[in-house]
């Protein structure tokens, strides 16, 4: 991988480009802080961070508009940042709280933010693809140049709704992008283990769609493959399967006592190639940032984060007979 | 007497069985240690996370000589498998005349608890005791999930192991020696006269602490635990009402045609019984929600012990019973 920032930039405008900076940043600090609550107890169930795979939800997003709709999976905090969520409510929902997103019904794997086409975290492996394959045939049949994005991790491509909706998406020309992030294992299970072929992208042919393998710990990488597959979606010309090589850097959740059976030298490998340190370097390569500058975005992020933090222990938890309200629409 | 968890009582069950059987073969998306280091990544096996091929994969490996187990892991998983369990695993044998048997075990873990929200806690048993022609039981011990799923994986049906989440790590007596208990008959783990409570797997013990503090007062609880759900030892639950005269039931599930209803059905539609009874059935359900994350919601939607005293002082005076809480 070049880290030289002519052929990797694309002559983005400085202020987009510390905008992905400061999103991806604000996804670690945030995850940081969730992952210390809950040890500390203060956050329940199970947290799943996504920590080391930053540059695929803020290079994604930051190639689309804030109708477009996307999905997420299991671990789905750095989906809901970079699709520009707000904290306090994230905070809230994983403190529990009737102030949260969910109002304390969801969790960390069910967050969700309808009024900025966020369609939810989901429990379920590969649980999300189809929806937003129906959130995609909504955007083409409202005929404004909509699209929608399936976030899914190398484990769910295994499942059904993949195949079938990469099929229906490709027959139906469907304004969709498919990114799977592929950060080598599905819970302890390694994707060489359960995958015929080392790229899932190569899959893409066989719905006749194009399928591309990008760094997914390069942001521009990642954004120039995304927003080369929005023109496509939103010119009517149908799906792309973008497959982001990525790593998390920390346990499949954050429960105690769970096993890594992970290389600690694969694992020391991958966050030596830290996406965020590498937008970092190449910002202050071209001069669009400098120490005070950084330091000033940690400070905003920090805030921000102490911010949620005190937002939700302010919050009341809900009342107990709240757990009967929303089984049914009004 | 050694002391195993829940957890270590079926592994144990499930080695077993493997080392006296080679036809058994165990697939699950992350494969138990101990089983994978004993048996080899061949009949260990750590599959792609895909349940509806898996629950399929078992039904064609069974019908062709072998004994296939497949780990569900949350019973929420296997909900992508439906038409492999309910259009296929459990119609196979009847809709083919019975030429070959499909002997499978899977297993899922069911209830809640555990602040893992909606789609990762569930307690949805009645939604197979509905179909026919797939047998299922749910343990409260460490010594009866052993001896049950032992007799599960010789069955030559597809039966499926449901195992309370909360009891995973509880610890109980699990004898040495070789044993199984047969399906379809119930335990009772606590005699007394004056009411019966059904309870199933971790409202098993929450009834047996309900019974005990009642006992202070001279009430003397009967607590029956079915064990196996289908096929239910009606008659044991029929002859202890008929003692008692008064049963309330204890479920980890919402009360909406769920395993309560069909005690409650299984007592009243017997005229001996029926005739018994002193007072309204009352059933101590989940409340009828998806089951929600926050602490303060989820304790709220679950029976517990209270709930239970609640329930048998409701029959014991007789009162109404008023809807399921
Ligand atoms: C249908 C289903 N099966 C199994 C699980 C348990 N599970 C949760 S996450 C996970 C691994 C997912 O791997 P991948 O799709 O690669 O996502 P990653 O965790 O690596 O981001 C598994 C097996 C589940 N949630 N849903
Ligand atoms: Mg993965």
């Amino acid at each position: 991988m070049s880290l030289s920032t002519q052929s990797l930039s694309p002559n983005l405008p400085p202020d987009t480009q510390r905008e992905m900076l400061r999103r991806m940043l604000t996804i670690r600090r945030f995850e940081e802080r969730a992952s210390d609550d809950y040890r500390a107890g203060k956050i329940y169930g199970v947290v799943h961070c996504y920590i080391g795979e930053e540059a695929v939800a803020v290079g994604v997003c930051s190639a689309l508009d804030r109708g477009d709709r996307i999905i997420s999976t299991h671990r789905g905090h750095g989906h809901c940042i970079a699709k520009g969520a707000d904290l306090n409510r994230m905070m809230a929902e994983l403190y529990g709280r009737q102030t949260g997103y969910c109002k304390g019904k969801g969790g960390s794997m069910h967050i969700a933010d309808f009024g900025i086409g966020m369609l939810g975290a989901n429990g379920i492996v590969a649980g999300g693809i189809a929806i937003v394959t129906g959130a995609g045939l909504a955007a083409q049949m409202e005929g404004k140049g909509g699209v929608a994005v399936s976030f899914f991790g190398d484990g769910a491509s295994n499942a059904g709704p993949f195949h079938e909706c990469l099929n229906i998406a490709a027959t139906w020309k469907l304004p969709m992008l498919y990114v799977c992030e592929n950060n080598m294992y599905a819970a302890q299970t390694p994707a060489a283990a359960t995958h015929a072929l080392s790229d899932v992208a190569a899959r893409a042919a066989g719905y006749g769609i194009p399928g591309v393998v990008v760094d997914g710990n390069d942001i521009f990488a990642v954004y120039q493959a995304a927003n080369r597959a929005v023109d496509r979606a939103r010119s009517g010309d149908g799906p792309t399967l973008i497959e982001c090589k990525t790593y998390r850097w920390r346990a499949h959740t954050e429960r105690r006592g769970q096993p890594d059976l992970r290389d600690p030298a694969e694992v020391e490998m991958w966050k030596s190639r830290d996406p965020i340190a590498q937008l970092e370097h190449q910002l202050r390569e071209q001069g669009y940032l400098d120490d005070t500058e950084l330091q000033a975005v940690e400070r905003d992020i920090m805030g921000a984060i102490e911010a949620a933090v005190t937002f939700a222990e302010a919050s009341p938890f809900p009342s107990p007979e709240q757990a009967t309200d929303d089984v049914f629409a009004a | 007497m050694r002391e195993l968890t829940y957890n270590e009582a079926a592994v144990e069950a499930v080695a077993e069985e493997m080392r006296r059987d080679p036809k058994i073969f165990y697939m699950s998306t992350d494969p138990i240690g101990p089983l994978l280091r004993e048996f080899g990544a061949e009949r260990v096996r750590a599959t792609p996370i895909t349940e509806a091929a898996l629950t399929g994969m078992a039904i064609g490996a069974a019908g062709s000589g072998f004994r296939p187990i497949v780990d569900w892991r949350q019973v929420t998983f296997c909900f992508v498998a439906m038409d492999q369990i309910v259009n296929q695993a459990a119609k196979i044998h009847y809709m083919f005349g019975g030429q070959v048997s499909f002997p499978i075990l899977y297993r899922a873990a069911v209830g809640g608890g555990g602040q893992v929200a909606a789609q990762h806690s569930q307690s949805p048993y009645s939604m197979f005791m509905n179909v026919a022609g797939l047998r299922m039981f749910l343990p409260s011990t460490p010594h009866d999930i052993k001896g049950l799923m032992k007799t599960a994986i010789r069955d030559n049906n597809p039966v499926i192991s449901f195992e309370s989440s909360r009891l995973m790590t509880r610890k109980g007596p699990v004898p040495d020696e070789d044993y199984t208990i047969p399906l379809g008959q119930a335990d009772i783990k606590r005699e007394g006269s004056d009411v019966t409570v059904v309870a199933l797997a971790w409202l098993v013990h929450e009834a047996l602490a309900a019974a005990e503090e009642l006992a202070q007062e001279g009430i003397l609880v009967e607590v029956v635990d079915p064990r196996t759900l289908v096929p239910l030892d009606a008659q044991t639950i029929r002859t202890s009402v008929q003692k008692t005269g008064r049963l309330v039931i204890a479920d980890e599930a919402g009360p909406t045609a769920g395993f309560s209803a069909e005690i409650a059905a299984v007592v009243t539609e017997d005229g001996a019984t029926f005739a018994q009874l002193k007072a309204p059935v009352k059933r101590v359900c989940a409340l009828q929600v998806p089951i929600p994350y926050s602490p303060v919601l989820e304790n709220h939607v679950f029976p517990d012990r209270q709930r239970i005293i609640t329930g048998i002082r409701e029959v014991l005076h007789g009162r109404r019973s008023t809807a399921a809480a």
